[in-house]
Order: C-alpha cells, then sequence, then structure tokens
C-alpha cells in the first residue's frame, strides 16, 4: 500500500473508531475538530505497538477498562494554568465583578475544568473581590479522574513560577504564595478556596442545561468542535445564563460562526467576553 | 504537481529569513502562504502587523474555523497548534507542546499534507531545534514538494539539518532563491 491509499484506509479507520466508541460507549468524539483526535489515537496505536487503528477498535471495544483507563484520557485535554491569558481575569475583575456584586448571590459555570487550576483562579479573584462567599461555583468537566485532581487542589511546584507571574499581571492584590503551601516538590492549595465548588461530570456534547448562571466559563474547549456542534454548546450556553449573565472563552475562540452569536453583546473581543442580551 | 498551498517554517532566526523571502515576491499572492514561526511564550502575536509592510497583499493571523483563501498570507498565532482540517479550514489547539513547541511545525505540516493530500510545498528555515523535518517528511511521502533552507546560510543550522537527514529529495536553497521560487509559483 503505496502513502495515498494507507492515508485514506487510515481515513476509514479514523471513521470506525469513533462509531465504535459512540455505539458502544456513548461518548460521541464525532463533531470534535478531525486532526487533533487522529492525532491522539495514532499515537496510542504507537504506544500500544499496535500495527493500525483497527486493532485499537477491536481492543476498546472488548475491554471497558481500556476505554475508560486509556482512550478516554487519550481524547481528552488537559493543558491549562493558573490565570492562563492574566488579561482576561483583568477584565472580569474590571467588567465583570462589578455587575456580580449587585447580586444577592452569584452561580458560576466552569465548564471543561479539566485539572481545576481555573477554578482556584477564579476563587482567588473572587475572594480579593469580597465575594467568595456569595458565590456557588460548578465545576464541570467529562473526565471524572481530572475532577478528582481539582479537588485535590495538589500541583507541581515548577509551576508556579509562571504562575505567580500571571496573577500579577491578572491584578493580583496579594502576594500569590499566599494561597498555597509548598511541600517538597509539590504545592497544595487552600482548601477554603473551593468550599462553594460543587464538582460534576458533565459532557457538553451530550447533556443539557442545568443552571441559570450568572457567569459561564469555557476556555480553550469550544475550540475542539466542529462549526456544528460549537453552535450547539453555544445555544446550551445561553440557555444556562440569566438575561445579563456573562461568558467567557479562549482568547482563540470565536462565536461569530454561530447564529448565537446575535444574542450576546461584546463586551471584549480581544479577551473574548460576552454578555447574553436582555432583550431577545 | 498542483500546489494548493505552502507552508513555512521556521526558529531560531526565521523572522528575518521570511522578511528576505517575502521581499522577493511581487507578483499577487495565488497560492495560500501558511507561516508558522515559533516565538516565545507570549500570548500575542505581532507577526502580522510587523510583517505588513513587506507584503503587497493580505497579511493576517489564522482563525480557528477559518477558510483558507487563495490570496492570503496566514501567520500562526502564537500559544495554539495551528491545523489545517480536510475542508481545508484552519483548527487551533491548546494542548500539550510537540517538540517543546506550541505551535509545531509537524504539527501543521503533518495535517497540511493530508488536507491537501500531498498537493502543496512545505519550507522548513533556520532554526536551533528539529521540529518541522517529520512534517516535512510527511508532506514528502504524500507526493507533495519540499524546499530546505541552506544549512551554512542558516542563522541556526539545526533544524535545516535534521530534515535533510530524513528527507529523500529536498531542494536545497537560500532564502533569496526561495523567494524567487515563491515568486514564480504566483504567475
Amino acid at each position: 500500500m503505496d502513502e495515498k491509499e494507507l492515508l485514506e484506509t487510515e481515513e476509514i479507520e479514523l471513521e470506525l473508531f469513533l462509531q465504535a466508541v459512540y455505539l458502544k460507549y456513548g461518548y460521541d468524539f464525532k463533531s470534535y475538530t478531525k486532526k487533533h483526535i487522529k492525532r491522539r489515537i495514532k499515537r496510542r496505536v504507537k504506544l500500544d505497538n499496535a500495527s493500525s487503528i483497527s486493532k485499537i477498535i477491536e481492543k476498546l471495544l472488548y475491554s471497558e477498562e481500556y476505554f475508560k483507563n486509556i482512550i478516554l484520557k487519550d481524547l481528552s485535554i488537559n493543558t491549562t494554568e493558573m490565570f492562563r491569558y492574566p488579561e482576561f481575569f483583568k477584565m472580569i475583575r474590571e467588567q465583570v465583578i462589578p455587575v456580580l456584586r449587585t447580586y444577592p448571590s452569584v452561580k458560576i459555570w466552569h465548564a471543561g475544568v479539566s485539572t481545576g487550576e481555573e477554578i482556584f483562579s477564579m476563587a482567588i479573584l473572587l475572594k480579593e473581590e469580597g465575594l467568595l462567599n456569595k458565590a456557588n461555583i460548578y465545576a464541570t468537566d467529562f473526565n471524572i479522574d481530572v475532577l478528582e485532581v481539582a479537588k485535590k487542589g495538589i500541583y507541581s511546584i515548577e509551576k508556579v513560577k509562571k504562575w505567580t507571574k500571571n496573577y500579577q499581571e491578572a491584578g493580583g492584590k496579594k502576594s500569590f504564595a499566599e494561597y498555597y503551601t509548598a511541600k517538597y516538590d509539590s504545592v497544595i492549595f487552600d482548601s477554603s478556596l473551593i468550599k462553594n465548588v460543587t464538582f460534576l461530570e458533565h459532557n457538553l456534547v451530550e447533556d443539557g442545561s442545568f443552571i441559570e448562571a450568572n457567569l459561564i466559563i469555557c476556555r480553550n474547549v469550544f475550540i475542539y468542535f466542529n462549526n456544528e456542534l460549537q453552535g450547539k454548546v453555544l445555544k446550551l450556553f445561553l440557555d444556562s445564563l440569566i438575561k445579563g449573565g456573562f461568558l467567557g472563552i479562549g482568547s482563540k475562540e470565536s462565536i461569530k460562526y454561530n447564529e448565537s452569536k446575535e444574542k450576546f453583546n461584546e463586551i471584549s473581543f480581544k479577551n473574548r467576553i460576552y454578555q447574553k442580551k436582555y432583550l431577545e | 504537481m498542483k500546489c494548493k498551498a505552502i507552508v513555512i517554517g521556521g526558529s531560531a532566526g526565521s523572522l528575518n529569513a521570511i522578511i528576505e523571502i517575502l521581499k522577493e515576491i511581487d507578483n499577487d499572492i495565488k497560492i495560500p502562504i501558511i507561516i508558522l514561526v515559533h516565538l516565545s511564550d507570549d500570548y500575542d502575536n505581532e507577526l502580522p502587523k510587523l510583517l505588513d509592510k513587506y507584503v503587497k497583499g493580505i497579511i493576517k493571523e489564522a482563525e480557528d474555523k477559518e477558510e483558507i483563501k487563495e490570496n492570503i498570507i496566514y501567520i500562526a498565532p502564537s500559544m495554539y497548534h495551528l491545523q489545517i482540517e480536510d475542508n481545508l479550514k484552519f483548527s487551533l489547539l491548546y494542548s500539550e507542546k510537540v517538540n517543546f513547541s506550541r505551535p509545531s511545525i509537524d504539527v501543521l505540516f503533518e495535517t497540511a499534507a493530508e488536507s491537501y493530500n500531498g498537493e502543496l510545498l512545505g519550507i522548513l528555515l533556520t532554526g536551533a531545534n528539529s521540529d518541522g523535518a517529520k512534517g516535512l517528511k510527511r508532506i514528502e511521502e504524500l507526493g507533495g514538494y519540499v524546499i530546505v533552507q541552506e544549512a551554512i546560510t542558516a542563522y541556526s543550522a539545526i533544524m535545516p539539518e535534521a530534515a535533510i537527514k530524513i528527507l529523500k529529495k529536498p531542494k536545497i536553497l537560500n532564502l533569496k532563491k526561495i523567494g524567487e521560487y515563491l515568486n514564480g509559483l504566483m504567475k
């Protein structure tokens, strides 16, 4: 088989793989951008010393353990950091917090939180603004293992330098070190920061709305979806926000290809912060 | 071979190299050029602004889900991987680094090679790591055309040398020649 034929065959195998995952376990990755999924699967083929994607399909069909512990993790992306894109958090502090302050209590939904760095970032920000005690935060991800990491709040000490810089650039009011304790090569974050956080398994692709939030944050998740699924998820966010509620997405993500964009006002294009219109 | 896109990657020293190349192009852009340069981990990419004065037509940052147009020069954003999907739209990805790089040239080149089914040109410039070599090989495997900057003319020879080592028949050119070649393709 020459390379072009091999590529065509691989494309067929990729479709079969996604269909197998969907039919057997109900996880729908068919509307994710293909290239990223393919890269992950081919990496798995190599690590397993398998000769083709087809061999992996057989394995996942006959072993739920293999699917849950290996494949599902391969397909979830857990690259994140605290106060990622600091200007975003600065803008939340300056433009969104003053509005949230006017409500007796606020609900915040962090979708696709991964290992929880953004939850701690938000909790620190809310604490400094005196809003932490009246906030209920819902942290969701489709991968429950990462939520367990988030609950513990233990991270590698190597990352702290970058995060401290981010925190300062995000307009942090204190010393970042006040929020964690260092032990050996780890840091553990103050657990009182997440006392109002509810961790839930939720899959943006299949699960519906469960909240009327004042603020939804979902950064760099959206980007893995094709246009159609992006539209569906944006609608879900729209339905899950109160009128005048805010949405923050990743700095390179866009709502411009979606119908629901008309229902939002742009608060900051650069930081991708939007507000649901008060009037339909 | 039909050439439907041109992908260019570089690292250390490649900003000047890109300028040298773009300066040689005075024909209108008829084939999209997609440029990926490793930058420091900065959130904003100033390259489209910086390079604008060397370009006759449109130069802009590649956006997620944006359709690739023939007459545009695209720059990969910083901090994200840039991929080309089968429908010839860009997709961005915030995942782990590849070859210690994000964006990674391999990710762009490999996805471009497959989505254009080999009908493209890949160019690898100066750089101090080996990102891009595998991607260029993938372009070659699928029947695409590959050019590597002549190592002795490169600010850092590591990247071109890594590619030359694994390619079957790369065209090896200096920057002026690469620019002239691209200008010829735009006729």
